[in-house]
């Protein structure tokens, strides 16, 4: 059985190429936008699911497009399932990857546009998917993308006075957030530190820092013996 | 120590009679720790804003840290209340990525550790929503169910909260016939459960007419919105990954139990109010029961012991999204490789974060008292929007 035979909805899913065509055909703006294929990779060299990249170029068409996409009857992407932001930070870009899926039709497809990255600043989709607002602000917060036209671009999971954007590849985290520290001694250092500062004294003392001594420390007849 | 800085979206000042509340971090019916700044004129709001973050733990940048095996753990702290979907999230992402072959006695071990969760998951949400109303008794027979799940659940992996039980390629632990047995035992004994949980709560008259109407998300606004699940239904969209984008052995079990995507009716009020929410949750403790029976079952056909198939040297590049079907809904995972023993790049996108999103929305116009109505209802774990 079928799971169309199962929830009895209507729908046609279209293939992501077909659901390229069909954007690509309504579109003026040629050329522009270019599809990669779903690649499997051989043995575990990884594999990439099939997306539509908008070139960096007209990032600026990303609204126009995602309308396209959400307007057009034969695609009805209804839902923003997803928005991901990638610090590639070998290329210098920040590439933004946009999930959709349609509720009316089941089918699904990536798009990811490369922004700069020193100036991420890409429209705001929050207009048309309430659902890219708290997704937008999230990605503003961690890697710093600028989200043109949001009604209310904060930081979401950071307090509002942090500095940086902690999912950048060469963020930094300062040595302290208001004056309590970031980091902390690991334990492991205090034990070893405790134990070099009682080396020289009773045996008990440094059984209860670091356990039994090894036999090896008591046929030397040591502090152990 | 500087004041601390706050920004909210409404700036203004209160106006008239308006006040500015504080409610949480620390406050038991939020679910977590989680803050709303509200604004209210006696017991009506304007506005709840949630202040989230309180348990942002940068799973997504642990993962960055830590090979794709490694991370599994971190996945379970996703959600706490439903590890094991997090676990399978993950898991599902990563094979996609690396298209590794998964054993069938391995996905069915999957499926059934997913749907014990979901039911146990279940008992929290309705639960401590009966509870949030003013209603405690309940809380101790779900809790009591719960118990027994997490029996079961420890007695297959070892722990009862945090599972880790998931692999790579697999699962850890192959099941025993004393576990089955276990477990069909407990099936048997919750079923009736289920039955006197909604004599005594859920079409209990008080409850019904306290829930009936509140809070009513449309279809449209669902979808809009994001909200995905268990909520999403409610409003009346028939959507189950588990039906409609079947993964692991859903597309065998389903169609062998006569499986129709529950759907919220507005029995009790309209259609996508608090009840059907709370109904909803109800059913799908019904569905979770056939589908492990019948995955019990099933499993009975598949070689004892093949569980694991482990990935040796695994360093995939690409990206590949995964989706499976968690308690507070569709759990989207997303990794991205670049021929590193790490993920390059991992995201986790839930339930509760969308839900999230839409209070501040719906809370206007709402009683206080039902701002706590709505959270509950809409089932939201803190840590599922902070990660």
């Amino acid at each position: 059985m079928t799971e169309r035979e199962l929830n009895a909805g209507p729908a046609t899913p279209l293939s992501p190429r077909a659901i390229f065509e069909r954007l690509a055909a309504s579109a003026s703006d040629d050329g522009v936008l270019t599809f990669e294929d779903e690649a499997a990779g051989e043995g575990h060299a990884g594999a990439r699911d099939a997306c539509v990249r908008l070139a960096a170029a007209a990032a600026a068409t990303l609204p126009g497009v995602m309308k396209r996409l959400r307007d057009d009857p034969a695609l009805a992407f209804d839902f923003l399932q997803n928005l991901t932001a990638v610090d590639w930070i070998k290329r210098d870009v920040i590439e933004l990857v946009y999930h959709l899926f349609s509720y009316a039709h089941r089918h699904t497809i990536a798009l990811k546009v490369d922004l700069p990255r020193a100036v991420p600043r890409v429209a705001s989709l929050a207009a048309l998917w309430p659902s890219a607002n708290w997704m937008e602000r999230e990605q503003f917060d961690l890697l710093g993308v600028v989200f043109e036209g949001h009604p209310d671009l904060r930081r979401l999971l950071m307090p509002d006075d942090w500095a940086g954007h902690p999912m950048r590849k060469d963020y930094r985290e300062a040595k302290a957030y208001r004056g309590m520290p970031t980091t902390r001694p690991s334990p492991l250092d205090l034990l070893q530190s405790f134990d070099r500062a009682h080396a020289t004294g009773p045996a008990a003392v440094r059984e209860t820092a670091t356990g039994p001594a090894p036999p090896s420390d008591a046929t030397k007849g040591g502090a152990g013996a | 120590m500087s004041e601390l800085v706050l920004s909210l979206s409404d700036e203004s000042a209160p106006a008239g009679d308006e006040m500015i509340l504080n409610m949480g971090p620390q406050h038991p019916s939020t679910h977590g720790v989680i803050r709303f700044i509200v604004r209210t004129d006696g017991e009506v709001m304007s506005s709840a804003e949630p202040d989230v973050g309180y348990l942002h733990r940068a799973i997504e940048h642990i993962a960055e840290k830590c090979t794709y095996e490694a991370f599994m753990p971190y996945t379970d702290r996703v959600d706490y209340v439903c590890a094991m979907t997090a676990n399978h999230a993950w898991a599902s992402a990563v094979e996609k990525l690396g298209r590794l072959p998964v054993p069938p006695r391995a996905h069915y071990l999957r499926v059934i550790s997913d749907e014990l969760n979901r039911i146990s998951s279940h008992c929290i949400a309705l639960g401590a929503m009966a509870m949030d109303l003013g209603a405690v008794t309940p809380f101790p027979y779900a809790l009591r169910e719960r118990e027994h799940v997490n029996d079961l659940l420890e007695e297959l992996c070892g722990a009862r909260l945090t599972y880790n039980y998931h692999r790579v390629g697999g699962v850890g632990w192959d099941l025993t016939d004393a576990w089955r047995d276990k477990v069909l035992r407990f099936l048997d004994h919750f079923e009736p459960v289920i039955a006197e949980f909604d004599r005594l709560i859920t079409h209990n008259e008080i409850f019904v007419r306290r829930l009936a109407g509140l809070a009513v998300i449309g279809r449209d606004e669902a979808i809009a919105h994001g909200l995905v699940g268990p909520n999403l239904r409610a409003s009346g969209v028939a959507f189950d990954l588990r039906a409609d984008l079947p993964y692991a052995t859903y597309a065998d079990i389903l169609p062998k139990i006569s499986w129709k995507t529950p759907v919220g009716r507005g029995a009790a009020g309209r259609v996508g109010d608090a009840w059907d929410r709370f109904w909803l949750r109800v059913e799908e403790w019904r569905w979770s029961v056939r589908i492990v029976r019948e995955a019990l079952d099933q499993i009975q056909g598949t070689p004892r012991g093949e569980i694991l198939i482990a990935p040796k040297r695994f360093k995939p590049r690409g990206d590949a999204l995964a989706r499976v079907e968690a308690a507070r809904g569709d759990m989207a995972c997303y990794v991205v490789g670049d021929g590193g023993p790490n993920a390059y790049r991992a995201r986790f996108r839930t339930g509760s974060f969308n839900a999230m999103g839409l209070v501040r929305e719906k809370s206007r116009g709402l009683m206080v008292a039902d701002l706590v109505a709505l959270i509950a209802s809409l089932d939201i774990v803190a840590p599922e929007i902070d990660r």
